[in-house]
């Protein structure tokens, strides 16, 4: 064989190992019980080579993983000890600073044994809906009392499954028969990456990584240093943002520099930490910093240890940016997902009309703990022929208590030659829930989920629509829902004139006020109104084509008030696009 | 239907209208260009070629199956009817917030396809019925007179009527057309309780809404088709194939087109399928390559794997999540950009690119001499000498081999400082390892190994590449059939008549209710069967029963087959036996101390499969006389090896070819990789399997 025939056969196994961690990442989504691994699709997996360092990564929906990821199988080789790996062997651990950011990430590592021989590792990470504490949500006051904390350690020996451990997480959290299964899915998705890279070995006739992992990180490093060297070296640029926060306003701030073959990162001058859980650990950072700066510059590179190697980053210690051990950091991505904004705010100086204006940015999640209602005394006498009371009675009996997490987007911002996408989530790309089968996890009842119209941002180009929801319980039920919200007071800021997306509303549907972050109280009959963000416009309404506002206006996705007094359509205008939408005509 | 009857297979793709006429035995076959405005013209043109090369009257055919692209382009090429959604208040926009994700997770200026109805086309009613099938808001019928009003003002030709768990209680979908009915009387109307039963929104109203966007369209084309054939005289019935890979009545196709979507790529299976049981082959990978991409399918015990949701219209490079989901029975394939015109470049990172670009047939391939700039797989395997330039689709084509040198030197040899045969073994390689990966994904998505399948390989590329994806998937046999230029049409007339019931019910097996299971059952057998009984009132019917089941808290499914005696005896031990054993299969161990339930339930009602024919055995091979050698790149060895050179023509049954080797017929060639050796079996087929252990000098 001569060498070139070698480079394609390298191709190939390459190919062949991000096609693994595909197959990888599929067979958790099939096997897992969350509903947001299996729905939303909140996971990773890759694959690394003997010395921990990640070759592929599976793209998934969770661009805050990928740094994390690439970082933790180090941590466990440190604190498990390569000489102390045995085939069988799994690991895991939740450790918010040396796995992805919360607890409420279980992270999974299997060492790969090639003919007795360790070669390498498979590493994969689920998003689980409960880990006990407090609940999911942002009213811990350190990281203690957001759930059970599992440090790096063997799940299992030799293939002997630790059975305290299991006994222990079991006792600790809500939905116990969830979670294991969600640990056992995590560990079933590395043997199957396994099995695959043994078939390939076997194919190519290797015996360790080595040769192909050089192979993939001299290639990706230079064709990320091609990527960085398009920009002008030495550059620097300032971006910032304000955003609701918890407990005060938050500030995140951020200086780029473009070096020769690296490009700088740094968050000094953003907020200190929150006193409750919307604090974000450096890794989780790196993540969405790195997403933002390959999203825009190198967005065809696959991830791995090398290809993410050029973008530094850094945040002083005990920011909001940087929360050390023992921040409360369950909402980490509350905050962390607004991190790409602020990084595209500073790179649209050095690099103009290639970023979005801003979007909603974090997703819009709650939790809701459902149970069966206390306002309704069952001890109390009453009287057999009152059929309400009966009624009222059998619905507490059948009533339940469970945990329902709900996933969903805001608008996201107007590009500069094209529209935001309406409710769609940018940083994060996990999916919502059906509507159908989160009613089939929980008593929960979501009555309303819909575009939100006159959310998005106008502009020369609009930013996407939020969306409309209202929440409410099974009858004999009430529930807290733990909100996670941001742009209440800080709606998505515009570009190049452009406008500012809707902000966030939430309150009850008898009028009363709501928090945008905490657990608050929903009585029975009560439901949630929400109003999810928009994204903001990018350039000024005046210079939007008509035909765009015409269109935007038949679909509802303005109404007239905002085509008249935002974009200048004429009252003419707008009764001809009314008329046309009531007769059938295309607009 | 006895042994001599003349019966008609039509297969309507993209760029060719294919009819197969079949008498006994005697098959007689044509190609026609699909004439697009009126559709029923070609096959009309095909009848009247076949019917006059097999000397009978179009009144003397006993039976037409037809297969068709026509749904499917119409859902891409967005040429439906004017079409409004009736859903519940507070969901207008279901169809168009999709998932609330984008399948592309890197690019800025990604943008999502438009959903097949704009948002003014999107009608709301104040109802809503619960997860456990409770009215929470009862549904009001001024409401929908009035709505009737609009839509008439409106001029809406079709509706699609969409309710929140309509798929468990259909009682407001129905009172809904009802109502409509008899207000619109000249309007389609399709509810997604009969057309998609099934949990997730989402995917249910899409699927009726692209039935309802079709259906005008289909329905006048059936109609007329069914006029033009008889104005040609012919008087028998007319069957399509639907994507489920079964056949149905022209009337059933015209109420649910959506059904037809993918009948084509069906037939393909089936098609394998036939062939499969004809070896007893239990285990097949059937693979179907084209110009564009490439079709891969698992067939177990001779039946196609189905699927209850798919996805058409990809608009991004076939990524997943770029088109709409359909939920209907559908036999479960993958296809990728992959075929003989997907361009060849290379990325930022030097690697080398294949598709899903493809060059198509104009311009083509660079060695098309028709202007093509860039290398596509063909100039690749002709570089490679795959292809005799001279010898392209029966020499019809004179291929220029030093366009595709300059087109591969050009666009992929520079860049990484290689040779032009280097260059071409890149792309050859990496196009087989796309195809490759798509199958092992595939595979692992079933919990199948593919090492113990045999590949059926069909379409004009695939027996060039074949042989190399044998060896990359560690597959020993490989079949390529005769006729697999019409492989589709011939699959429509081995299709059995059949229909799958499918109905969500959800069940805990503690709370396992076997009067109730028993009784469900007997209902989806029975509606199942009386659609196939309608096309088929003589022929025996038989039920497979299926269900879906899956550990309580988990989100998918796994398909789990009931035998009659699970079936007309329901028992939860055996229930939970059958998962489990299914679930390690794919998986590899249960999860401990989890309840296990039941959420779809499926029964499967479906004619015998048409007799698959037999086989002579082969006593014992002898070598076919080698007349002429040409060198071929052997990928394995990554070298140019002399292959033997054969005529399909000249190998008669029990004629045998060892690797390498090149055989040459007019719609194809098919490579012999050198770890191979090629023989023909008595029906056509030539049956290429892998060299026993250290006997290379075969």
């Amino acid at each position: 064989m001569n060498s070139q025939a070698d480079t394609v056969r390298q191709q190939v196994m390459w190919n062949r190992l991000i096609s693994i961690v595909e197959e990888q990442a599929m067979a958790l989504v099939r096997t897992a019980f969350s509903t947001s691994v299996r729905e939303a699709g909140d996971l990773s997996a890759g694959v690394y080579d003997i010395d921990g360092q990640m070759m592929a990564q599976a793209v998934t929906g969770t661009p805050g993983h990928v740094n994390a990821m690439a970082d933790a199988v180090a941590h466990f080789m440190r604190r498990i000890g390569v000489d102390n790996m045995y085939e069988g062997d799994v690991y895991i651990t939740n450790d918010p600073w040396e796995g992805t950011g919360h607890l409420h990430d279980i992270t999974v590592v299997t060492p790969s044994f090639y003919r007795g021989e360790h070669v390498g590792f498979f590493a994969c990470t689920a998003h689980i809906v409960d880990i006990g504490g407090r609940g999911f949500g942002a009213d811990a006051n350190s990281v203690y009392e957001e759930g059970l904390y599992i440090p790096i350690m063997k799940f299992a020996e030799r293939g002997e499954v630790d059975t305290t451990l299991m006994r222990i997480v079991r006792g600790n959290v809500r939905e116990p028969d969830q979670l294991v299964g969600d640990i056992y899915a995590l560990a079933t998705c590395n043997e199957i990456g396994h099995r695959r890279l043994v078939d390939m070995m076997e194919e190519f006739g290797l015996t360790d990584l080595t040769g192909i992992a050089a192979f993939i990180f001299k290639n990706s490093r230079e064709a990320t240093e091609a990527c960085i060297a398009t920009l002008p070296v030495g550059a620097s640029a300032d971006g910032e943002m304000r955003i609701d926060g918890y407990s005060a306003e938050v500030l995140l701030k951020v200086r780029l520099d473009i070096q020769e073959k690296i490009i700088r990162c740094d968050f000094a001058g953003s907020s200190g930490l929150d006193k409750k859980g919307i604090n974000v650990p450096l890794v989780y950072t790196k993540a969405y910093a790195c997403f933002a700066l390959k999203c825009a510059i190198a967005p065809d590179i696959p991830n791995n240890a090398a290809s993410l190697a050029p973008f530094e980053v850094a945040a002083p210690e005990n920011s909001i940016l940087n929360a050390l051990h023992p921040a409360p950091v369950a909402l980490r991505h509350v905050i962390g997902h607004m991190v790409p904004d602020t990084v595209f705010n500073a790179l649209d100086k050095i690099l103009p009309d290639s970023v979005p204006a801003e979007g909603a940015g974090s997703l819009c999640n709650f939790q809701v703990s459902l149970r069966p209602r206390t306002d309704f005394d069952l001890n109390a006498s009453y009287d057999e022929s009152d059929q309400q009371a009966r009624h009222d009675r059998d619905m507490i009996a059948q009533a339940v208590r469970s945990e329902v997490l709900l996933f969903n987007s805001g608008g996201s911002g107007a590009r500069p030659e094209s529209d935001g996408l309406n409710a769609t989530a940018f940083p994060s790309g996990v999916m919502t829930m059906p509507v159908e089968a989160t009613e089939h996890a929980g008593p929960v009842i979501v009555w309303r989920k819909e575009l939100r119209p006159d959310s998005g941002g106008a502009g020369r180009f609009r930013g996407g629509l939020g969306q409309y929801m209202e929440v409410g319980a099974v009858e004999g039920h009430e529930f807290d829902i733990s909100a996670m919200f941001d742009r209440v007071d800080h709606p998505a800021n515009g570009r190049h004139g452009g406008l500012s997306g809707g902000a966030t509303t939430i309150g009850l549907d008898d009028g009363s006020p709501m928090r945008g972050k905490g657990r608050q109280f929903v009585p029975h009959g009560r439901k949630v109104l929400l109003a999810l963000p928009g994204g903001a416009g990018y350039g000024a309404p005046a210079e939007r084509e008509r035909e765009s506002v015409k269109r935007d206006l038949a679909r509802g996705y303005i109404s007239a008030e905002v085509a008249r007094e935002q974009y200048g359509l004429s009252d003419a205008d707008i009764e001809t696009v009314q008329n046309a939408v009531r007769y059938g005509r295309t607009v | 239907m006895d042994s001599q009857s003349v019966r008609l297979g039509v297969d309507i793709g993209g760029t060719f209208t294919d009819v197969v006429l079949e008498r006994g035995v005697e098959q007689y076959s044509t190609k026609v260009l699909t004439t697009y405005t009126a559709p029923e013209e070609a096959i009309v043109e095909g009848l009247r070629q076949v019917c006059a090369q097999a000397e009978v009257r179009p009144d003397q055919i006993r039976q037409i199956i037809h297969g068709t692209t026509l749904a499917t382009n119409a859902l891409i090429e967005r040429r439906g009817a004017k079409t409004a959604l009736v859903t519940t208040r507070g969901f207008r926009d279901v169809i168009e917030m999709r998932t609330e994700s984008r399948f592309e997770q890197y690019d800025l200026n990604l943008s999502l396809p438009e959903p097949l109805l704009p948002r003014q086309q999107r009608y709301t009613l104040n109802e809503r019925i619960g997860a456990s099938g409770e009215v929470l808001i009862p549904i009001d019928k001024h409401e929908i007179q009035a709505l009737a009003e609009d839509i008439k003002t409106a001029g809406f030709e079709s509706v699609a009527v969409g309710l929140l768990h309509s798929y468990i209680d259909d009682r407001h979908e129905v009172m809904v057309r009802d109502i409509l009915a008899a207000a619109l009387p000249d309007v389609m109307i399709s509810l997604s309780s009969e057309v998609s039963p099934q949990m997730r929104e989402y995917e249910r109203f899409n699927t009726t809404i692209a039935n309802a966007y079709i259906k005008p369209l289909m329905k006048s084309y059936l109609g007329r088709l069914e006029s033009r054939l008889a104005d040609e005289g012919v008087d028998c019935p007319i069957f399509l194939m639907h994507s489920g890979g079964g056949i149905i009545s022209l009337e059933n196709a015209a109420e649910f087109p959506v059904r037809l979507v993918e009948s084509g790529p069906a037939g393909g299976a089936v098609f394998a399928a036939n062939i499969a049981a004809r070896y007893g082959l239990d285990k097949v990978l059937s693979f179907d390559m084209g110009g564009t991409t490439a079709k891969i399918c698992l067939i177990k015990d001779h039946t196609p794997k189905t699927s209850r949701v798919f996805e058409v219209a990809r608009t991004y490079r076939f990524k997943k999540g770029s088109g709409m989901p359909i939920s209907i029975p559908v036999i479960d394939m993958v296809e990728i950009g992959a075929g003989g015109g997907s361009l060849a470049h290379v990325d930022a990172l030097r690697q080398i690119r294949v598709g899903p670009q493809s060059a198509g047939s104009e311009p083509g391939p660079a060695c098309y001499g028709r202007g093509g700039e860039q290398p596509a797989v063909t100039d690749a395997d002709l570089i490679l000498g795959k292809l005799d330039p001279h010898e392209f689709a029966g020499g019809s084509i004179a291929l220029d081999v030093q366009a595709s040198g300059e087109a591969l030197e050009r666009c992929v040899a520079a860049g990484l400082g290689m040779d032009v045969d280097n260059a071409a073994f890149g792309v050859a390689e990496v196009v087989d390892e796309n195809m490759a990966n798509a199958a092992r994904v595939h595979a692992v998505e079933n919990g199948e190994d593919l090492s113990e399948y045999t590949m059926i390989a069909f379409g004009g590329a695939a027996p060039l590449h074949a042989g190399r994806l044998c060896e990359k998937l560690g597959v020993d046999r490989l079949l390529v059939p005769p006729g697999a230029g019409v492989g589709s049409a011939i699959g429509f007339l081995r299709a059995p008549f059949s229909f799958e019931a499918t109905h969500s019910v959800f069940m805990r097996l503690q709370a396992f209710d076997a009067a109730a299971v028993k009784a469900l059952l007997a209902e989806l057998r029975e509606e199942a069967t009386r659609f196939v009984r309608s096309c088929a009132p003589d022929e025996p019917v038989s039920a497979m029963y299926k269900v879906y089941m899956r550990y309580s808290g988990q989100g998918w499914e796994i398909p789990i087959a009931l035998t009659d005696a699970q079936a007309a005896d329901p028992d939860p031990a055996s229930f939970r036996q059958s998962f489990e054993a299914d679930y390690i299969n794919l998986f590899g161990r249960t999860v401990e101390g989890l309840g296990i339930e039941i959420t779809v339930w499926a029964v499967n009602a479906t004619t015998a499969a048409l007799p698959a024919g037999s086989l002579e055995p082969i006593a014992a091979t002898e070598r076919v006389d080698v007349s002429a050698e040409r060198p071929v790149f052997d990928p394995a060895i990554g070298a140019r090896v002399d292959a033997a050179l054969v005529a399909r023509d000249a190998m008669q049954t029990a004629h045998e070819v060892a690797g390498p080797a090149i055989i040459t017929e007019d719609q194809t060639t098919i490579i012999v990789p050198s770890s191979r050796t090629a023989k023909r079996q008595s029906d056509g087929c030539i049956d290429v399997c892998k060299k026993p252990q250290g006997s290379d000098s075969v």
